[in-house]
Formats: C-alpha cells, structure tokens, sequence
C-alpha cells in the first residue's frame, strides 16, 4: 500500500505553463493555487492578472480570473472585492507592472486597506518584454535598457516596496520572501497562506513580495539565478515581516 | 523496497535543475538518454538512487512546473 | 410623479442609483464635481459603494472590475479626465464590460478651460483608445434627457456588453431644470451573469475575461464579432435623433446638446422671418443618425457645435454633398447665442426666403 506524499495541487489547470525553465512564477503559481485549497477555497477565488509573463495565468488556474491594464490590477481588484467580500481575490503582479507603472494603484489600495491580497513578484528585471530594466533592478546590474549596468546617477536606485508600503496605516500584513531554496519556498508558503487566511478574516489589504529569478533575462542557468536570488537580491531586499496588524494588536 | 517512490513527469520537464541542486540527497540527476520533445532531458532518480530518498520534498517545493509526485512505500 | 428641480449633474448621479447602479468611482474635475459629491452621499444610503480613486485611471479601472464582477458600475469625468480613462475604457471594449462613462466636456485642448465646451466628439466617436472598436455615445440636450439617457445606457450597457458614454457639455452638467425621475428606460435583453461574470460561474466552471489575445486569427475573428454583429444590431436598435420644424425646411441646422437649443431659438427667429429652415438633433453620436440626411429637399446643412467642426464630416458622409454643408461654432468655453446663427444663416443663406 503507498500513501502520496505530493502531488499537483487542485486550482492548476492541465496547461504546460510558458514560463522559462527555473522560473520563480511556476513555484509561487504553485504555491498559492496549495494555499487556496488548504483554505477550501478552491471554488471561491478570482485572480487578477498583471500584463507581464503572468499575464497567462488565466490558462493556468481554474479560478475565474481577468487580465488587468499594465499597472492597475489594485485598482480593477478593488472594484471586483468590493462587489464580491466573500470572494477570496487577488492580484499576482510582477515588478514591471506593480512598482513601476502601477505605484499609484498599489500605494492607494494598501492605503485605503482594499480587503484582497496581492502578490508582488520582485525578479528585478522586465521579462515578457526582453529584460528591460525594472525599478527593482539592482545597481550595477544588467539589462537591455542598462547594458552597462544600471548607473544610480542615472537611472536612480531600486525600490523597496515593502518597506513603502509599511509606513502606511492600511495594510494589515506585509512580507517579503523568496523562492531561491526550499527552505525559503516553505516560509513564502506560510506568507501566502497567512495573507490569505487574514484575507479570510477580512482584516484588510495584505501583501507578500517574493523575490524571485530571471534566468533567461539575466543570462544566467536556472540554478545560478537562484544564487544570485540570494547573493545579490536579497541582502538589498531583505526578507521579514514588515507588517503585521495581528502583532500591533491594532 | 525504496520507502518513498518520487516520478518525474518527464514530457513537461523543462530540465532546469532546481531538483537537482535542492535533493539533500543529491540523487537526482538530468537523464541523458532520454529528450522530451521540448528538447530537455529531463530529471529523474535512477531505481538505485530511490533507496536513498527520504521524502523531505525539497524537490517539489523548488519545481516550477509541478511535475513531481512522491509516493511513501508502506 | 411630480418634477423636481435638480441641478444636472446630481440629477445624473440620481438617474444611476434609480436605474440599479450600486458602484462609482471617480475623481475630482469641474465641471462634474457635484455627480462624484452626489453618489459619496447616496450610494451608501442604498447599500452602494462609491470610491473616490486615486485618479481617473484607476476609477475606470475599478469600474472594469465591477462591470466585470457583474455589477452596474459608473464612472464620470471631463475632457482631460476621459482622455486618461481611454485606455482603460479600452479594456472595457475588448473584455465586453458593461459600463457607463459620463463625460462632462469643458474646453480643450489640454487643461484648457472649465467652461462648456463640446470639443470632444471625435474623442467620443471615434475613439480614444487603441484599436478597432466603437462605443454608443448618448448625447442629452437637457436635464431631463440625461436622466433619461442615463438609465437607457445601462440598458444598452449590458445588452451588448459594452462601455457606453453619455456625453454632456458642462452646461448640461451645471444647470438646474425640472425633471421627471420616473420615466423607466427601454428594458433590453441581457446575456445571463454565469455565462461570463467574474465569481457567477457555476460550479465547475471558470468565467475568465481575456483581454490578450495573443493568438492573431482569434483576435482578428473577435474584432469581426464586433464589427459583423454587435455594433450592426447597436447601429439598428439603438440610433436616435430629433427632427425640429424639419417637416418642409429646405435649410437644416445639425445641432446636439445645449447648442441645438441655443439654435432652435434661431430656427423660430428665422421661421417667423419666412426661411424654411428646421433642426437636426442628433442624440447618438455613435451611432450617428444616417436617415435624416437622406433628406433631398435640404439644399444647405449649417453644422452648430461648441468646437471647431467636429461634426462636420459625418454630416457631409451622411448627406454625400459636402460643398451644402457650413458650421458655425465658438469653442474654448465661449457660449454662441441664438443672434450668431440668426445671422451666420441670413449671410450665408443670402435671406433666402
């Protein structure tokens, strides 16, 4: 007799995801569509897609799911929570679309303590469009429109979106993780699914950055992109909790 | 009878090795012989090395395409 | 019911909770402050929900997210303010949403003027945003018809999931007039919520809108859909004009909003001098009313707008004769009066009798 240990969560559909091969999407994908179904709320969920390579997520979860203009996936989840409470929604977004074109919408929904969850993918590079620079991209670090490394003097330094959205009084939960090992894919789980659950409870706007690889727009394998992960991503964004309204007994 | 059987979906893997460096074990390996259609050689543990897995899942947390399943053989 | 006096644009904000509409999101603007102030206190009264969003950007972006969730969703802004809502009423065009989109135009261009104005017809009609597509424009010549007009685009709104504009000039916004709030709009038939609403899909099943259509033949067979199905029947069911003292004109004004009644003060002037002379007023922009120019006893057609000929075009593709059609119009949020048109036609109408 055998018992499965793991098998392919329910809330993925059968579609081959086009991510490149050791890209973070697929595991945070995964992740989430774990957290969902733990929480029984398979059935219960919609998804809001950014325009960047997430922008297929509708083939890839079952959930009812809409693609967003570039940016503004806080503003059309605001208007679809506000119609549904009890559904469970989020935005999955990825630097390009979040911390670039769509500050204003992130920074007035966690303000205003819109009651979905967002999850921000940080792999500091623009993907779907070729490897443009993010405003996560590192200094130094380069891309097609920083190709001798992104000069601050000229293209300014990267954001730190958390620690943004920490001095702000809407968010109940706010945490940064990564997916470079298997020990900080079991933390991003457990963020995941605390965002989620306090999503449940209605507590508020809750937001877990994940930092993640670019393989292919960095020129680098799947496995040494996630060293660079945790040799150069992270020290510059470090990993911790940066709210939460369960602690400050707010 | 190894305690826990792990299968690779070998026709979706896209031979990126985050198994691979991840196993504790270090029991997984690209298969040379065989090539997926998307010209990947895909992850696999040879019947040999399964003796040696102990189930920890580091595998199926790193894959981003979720074509492992782990079987525990009681 | 008795009339009530209400200024437009409160009575616009009424029109929409009357007509169901529970979602708006907007952004400050004049000259459509009041529609924003209205709903922030009423909404809440019945159980809606009104968002004063970051801009205007973001308020059509959450209305697409309403409409899409299945809910009667609005928004409303002027001329600057549509021009920023363009992409996202874009997205409401390709991911079939219905919505309703008022807009309070004030002069342009750029921040331009607060005052009325009427220089955003081709923004309306032909588009702001990018790609193949229309979107039915209403457009009220009063208090009372933007409340009419209000209620029947939710209508057309969900029976053809698709956004609608109902395009005002700020006047119509900013003055007060009588009006019956009881009138119901044209019930219409509607695609059923499970078959594409986001959190109405039945069990099992998924409800997803697309608005990337990576693959070229499907999105290229999409854009026929529209063009083949939905916009033919809109163009059928839904134009609408008024003819005025057109019954034997051999002259025609071609007026809409607050200036075709400046001009229908000119056609009683010029009547009562003898000229044969009446009004076209068109009420849909998009679809623009073909038929009353099919009209072979109109030698000459004086277009009338608060800009600088906007019209004019689709009044000379609608009549074929081009040389027969003048304007007249003042722009920059300059008001014309009854005397310009009075005059402009005796000139140019040589006091034809």
């Amino acid at each position: 007799m055998s018992t499965i240990v793991y098998q392919k969560p329910e809330g993925l559909t059968d579609v081959r995801m086009h991510y490149c091969p050791g890209c973070g999407h697929g595991i945070v994908h995964r992740l989430i569509a774990e957290c969902i179904s733990e929480l029984g709320e398979t059935e219960n969920t919609i998804i809001c897609a950014p325009v960047g390579c997430a922008v297929f997520i509708p083939k890839y979860f079952t959930y009812d799911s809409i693609q967003c203009a570039h940016g503004r996936a806080p503003a059309t989840a605001t208007g679809i929570k506000r119609v549904h409470p009890d559904k469970i929604v989020l935005t999955y977004q990825g630097d390009g679309d979040l911390a670039s074109i769509g500050t204003a919408e992130i920074i007035h929904a966690a303000a205003r303590g819109e009651k979905f969850t967002t999850i921000f993918i940080n792999n500091g590079i623009y993907g779907m469009t070729g490897g443009q620079m993010a405003p996560t991209t590192l200094p130094g670090m380069r891309s097609t429109t920083s190709q001798e490394g992104r000069d601050p003097h000229i293209n300014g330094n990267p954001i730190r979106v958390c620690e943004m959205l920490a001095t702000l009084t809407g968010p109940a939960y706010i945490e940064r993780v990564a997916v470079d090992s298997p020990a900080h894919v079991i933390q991003t789980k457990k963020a995941i699914k605390k965002a989620l659950t306090m999503q449940q409870e209605g507590k508020g706007f809750t937001f877990v950055e994940v930092v993640s690889s670019c393989p292919t727009n960095w020129g680098l394998s799947a496995t040494k992109a996630m060293e660079f992960v945790k040799e150069k991503m992270i020290p510059y964004y470090p990993l911790g909790v940066f709210k939460d309204m369960e602690k400050e007994g707010e | 009878m190894a305690k826990f059987t792990v299968t690779f979906n070998g026709k979706e893997c896209k031979g990126c090795e985050l198994c691979v460096v991840s196993c504790p074990k270090g029991i997984i390996a690209l298969n040379p012989e065989l090539t997926n259609d998307a010209g990947y050689h895909p992850a696999s543990i040879t019947a040999e090395n399964m003796e040696n897995c102990i189930g920890c899942q580091s595998c199926v947390r790193m894959c981003p395409d979720s074509i492992i399943t782990i079987v525990k053989n009681d | 019911m008795a009339k009530v006096i209400m200024k437009g644009n409160e009575a616009i904000a009424k029109a929409a909770i009357l007509a169901g509409c529970r979602y708006f999101m907007g952004y400050p603007i004049t000259p459509q402050n009041e529609v924003p102030e209205y709903f922030s206190r009423e909404l809440p009264l019945v159980g809606g929900t009104f968002v004063q969003a970051e801009s205007e950007v973001a308020a059509i972006n959450m209305v697409y997210g309403a409409g899409a969730a299945g809910a009667r969703a609005m928004t409303s802004s002027s001329s600057p303010g549509i021009a920023l809502k363009q992409e996202g009423i874009g997205y409401c065009v390709k991911g079939e949403i219905p919505c309703v989109v008022v807009s309070m135009m004030r002069g342009g261009p750029g921040l331009g003027t607060i005052q009325p104005s009427q220089s955003d017809y081709l923004q309306a009609t032909r588009g702001g945003s990018n790609g193949d597509y229309h979107i039915p424009v209403l457009a009220p010549g009063s208090v009372q018809e933007a409340v009419d007009f209000v209620k029947e685009s939710f209508e057309i709104a969900e029976c053809y999931r698709t956004p609608v504009m109902v395009l005002c000039d700020g006047l119509i916004g900013q003055m007060m007039e009588p009006v019956e709030l009881d009138h119901e709009p044209t019930k219409r038939e509607k695609v059923d919520l499970s078959t594409w609403a986001l959190g109405h899909s039945p069990k099992g099943k998924t409800n997803t809108i697309i608005n990337l259509d990576i693959d070229a033949p499907n999105c290229e067979r999409e854009n026929f859909r529209f063009f083949e199905e939905k916009y033919p029947a809109i163009e059928k069911n839904e134009v609408r004009w008024e003819e005025f003292m057109m019954e034997d004109a051999e002259y025609a004004f071609v007026s809409y909003g607050t200036t075709a009644r400046i001009i229908k003060n000119a056609v009683k002037a010029l009547r009562a001098e003898g000229m044969k002379i009446g009004l076209v007023r068109p009420q849909t922009l998009w679809p623009f009313p073909q038929k009353p120019f099919e009209n072979k006893k109109i030698k000459k057609w004086i277009v009338g707008e608060m800009n600088m000929g906007q019209m004019v075009p689709d009044v000379q593709l609608a009549c074929g004769k081009k040389e027969d059609v003048l304007f007249y119009g003042r722009t920059g949020g300059m008001i014309p009066t009854p005397e310009e048109y009075i005059d402009f036609a005796k000139k140019e109408l040589g006091g034809a009798k």
